[in-house]
């Protein structure tokens, strides 16, 4: 795998008011790959995510395609990283329409009015791809949950960004709609991006990514195939929980069951 | 609904805007020649539009050109920088209650003034006066937003905002109170009130390239203001130096405002109500509503300024009173559509 690896991480520490959120992580992932970043509330898995896009100070050497994330300026980044936050803000009703075009603002596509045709492309690719091509002219505050967080991840896909950072993307969402996305971002994998998704659900998580990096209290605790980071001797150690495996239509199913009592 | 239906209704809501902007430069053009014609003299909108390009009697000309036409100006500009202002803050900020009057950018500017004429340091046509409007305005803003930190709600934003604009009236008052001379004291609070009665080229002349200035400055931001829709951070992601746009949003509306109240005072509340009353015109883009608000700020002031002409009254009454007097119930109408907004800001 490191042969390949498009985004490195050396040493990397982040620190949020002085307390220290993110110790000495080192990573290396390659394109065309969903890795899943799990771990217990307050881990760092957002920290992490957000360090490895450049939106918090950290130290250590981020490398993105060959280049050092910080020699790149904020548009150069922002080509790169495709990031999708908690909660699908946006603060004005806009039509989703708009709301995807702004995948495109840093390739220079600054007015959704005044799209390149390479742009316009870009955005029904991004719409068609998430299925929300039918209400393109409504606005996203009158969309329903599920159909926001398309929006969202359809402005993500417009980006083509070789690396894309969700957070949280399926949490809030009804079953259905968390297999879409899953679904989504499982096919800009299979097209070569490198996808990042933090998640609580370790069933989504053990089937749908190719590699789980398991955080515990700042630190990369566990790496490689689902089956094997998400050991049952992990699972005691970080969550605290027995889980239930087993293997459905070829696919890793684990399924968290009971939580284990007593001092780590 | 296929992608070719799609595409073409995104067509026709975007041919809307056009109309709508072509009505409001209409609009103020007609409102500009009734406060040219509106005064001791009335004249006709075609008599004034004669004498402004030098036809008409000497007297004619005297009036509009000499006379009225700075006001009218002065009410064009800004009008134009307070609704610019009020919709760029409103963009900044994603919070349709944010315009520089609450956040005591005026009052602040104000002060910034009277500490200039109250200690003699300049006359009041020098240029010592918007430079000390913009830079107490520029404090105002900034310490503002320092306050209220990043996504800020509602409460922290409005109540910062009256903390700031009470300090800036209470240091006012303050000057005021210790100045010597009661004719500074009485000049200086009709001065407050805000007007434009009587203002020469002198006075265009100094808040002009001021106004000018910050109305580019924010006019140069219209596009981040529509990502920063999806929050600062996801705004940062895409290429968005989200520091560098409050600065400049900060100094755009400490430049405009600063220079405005150095020659009118405080006209308050055109900021807030101008975006109001195009969102349901334009669509709540925020980078499509800067131009439009800017158009709606200089028809509202233009309005009020010739009303306070028309309206019969012992003593003039000044505009800034009357823009507060319909402003403020405009604002409590706003604080009750927002109600919910505002009481999830406590949760």
């Amino acid at each position: 795998m490191s042969q390949s690896a498009f985004l490195t991480a050396q040493g990397l520490n982040v620190k949020l008011s002085g307390r220290a959120v993110l110790n000495d992580i080192s990573l290396s992932l390659s394109s065309g790959h969903l890795v899943a970043l799990v771990g217990p509330n307050g881990a760092g898995k957002t920290t992490l995510l957000r360090a490895l896009a450049g939106l918090v100070p950290s130290t250590g050497a981020i490398g993105v395609g060959g280049n050092a994330l910080a020699s790149l300026s904020l548009r150069e980044r922002a080509r790169r990283f495709a990031y999708l936050p908690q909660g699908h803000i946006v603060h004005w009703p806009l039509p989703a329409r708009d709301i995807v075009a702004l995948g495109r603002y840093p390739h220079g596509a600054t007015d959704p009015a005044r799209l390149t045709p390479a742009d316009t492309e870009a955005v029904k690719r991004a719409m068609q791809a998430t299925d929300v091509v039918e209400f393109s002219e409504r606005r996203v505050t009158e969309l329903s949950g599920g159909e926001r967080s398309r929006v969202a991840l359809a402005r993500v896909l417009a980006v083509e960004a070789p690396v894309i950072l969700a957070d949280e993307p399926t949490s809030s969402l009804d079953p259905r709609h968390q297999i879409d996305v899953m679904k989504s971002l499982r096919a800009a994998a299979d097209k070569g991006v490198l996808v990042i998704v933090v998640t609580h659900d370790l069933g989504l998580a053990a089937r749908f990514a190719d590699t789980v990096l398991v955080l515990s209290d700042g630190r990369l605790v566990s790496q490689g195939a689902p089956v094997e980071a998400l050991s049952e001797q992990v699972m005691a150690e970080v969550f605290r929980i027995s889980a239930y495996r087993a293997e459905y239509q070829r696919e890793a199913v684990i399924v968290p069951w009971a939580e284990i009592q007593g001092v780590p | 609904m296929s992608i070719q239906n799609v595409m073409a209704t995104a067509d026709i809501a975007a041919r809307r805007r056009p109309g709508v902007l072509a009505g409001l430069v209409v609009l103020v053009a007609l409102l500009a020649l009734v406060s040219l014609g509106i005064g001791p003299v009335r004249l006709s909108p075609v008599s004034v539009i004669n004498a402004l390009f030098g036809g008409g009697s000497d007297v004619q000309q005297v009036i509009v050109r000499e006379i009225r036409l700075p006001r009218t100006i002065l009410g064009f500009a800004i009008g134009a920088i307070l609704g610019l202002s009020g919709a760029a803050l409103q963009g900044l900020l994603r919070n349709p209650l944010a315009s520089p009057s609450l956040f005591g950018a005026p009052q602040s500017a104000a002060f910034g003034a009277v500490l200039v004429i109250a200690l003699g340091l300049a006359d009041v046509r020098s240029y010592a006066l918007p430079v000390a409007a913009i830079s107490m305005a520029f404090a105002s803003v900034f310490v503002l937003l320092a306050i209220a930190g990043r996504n800020a709600g509602l409460l922290i934003l409005i109540l910062a905002g009256l903390a700031i604009s009470s300090l800036a009236g209470a240091a006012t008052a303050l000057v005021m109170n210790l100045s010597s001379n009661p004719f500074a004291v009485l000049e200086i609070a009709f001065w407050l009130l805000g007007s434009l009665e009587d203002r020469s080229f002198r006075h265009v002349m100094l808040a002009l390239p001021f106004i000018v200035a910050g109305a580019v400055i924010l006019l140069s931001q219209r596009n981040a203001f529509r990502v920063l829709s999806l929050g600062e951070e996801t705004a940062q992601s895409l290429g968005v130096d989200v520091g560098r746009l409050r600065l400049l949003v900060i100094t755009g509306v400490a430049l405009g405002v600063g220079g405005a109240v150095a020659v009118s005072g405080t006209i308050g509340f055109i900021g807030l109500v101008a975006p109001h009353l195009m969102r349901p015109l334009i669509g709540h883009d925020p980078a499509r509503l800067l131009v439009p608000s800017a158009l709606t700020g200089s028809a509202l002031l233009l309005s009020a300024d010739i009303a306070v002409r028309i309206i019969p009254s012992t003593s003039d009454i000044k505009v800034g009173v009357l823009t507060s007097i319909i402003g403020v119930p405009f604002f409590l109408y706003l604080i009750r559509r927002e109600r919910r907004a505002l009481a999830g800001g406590v949760a």
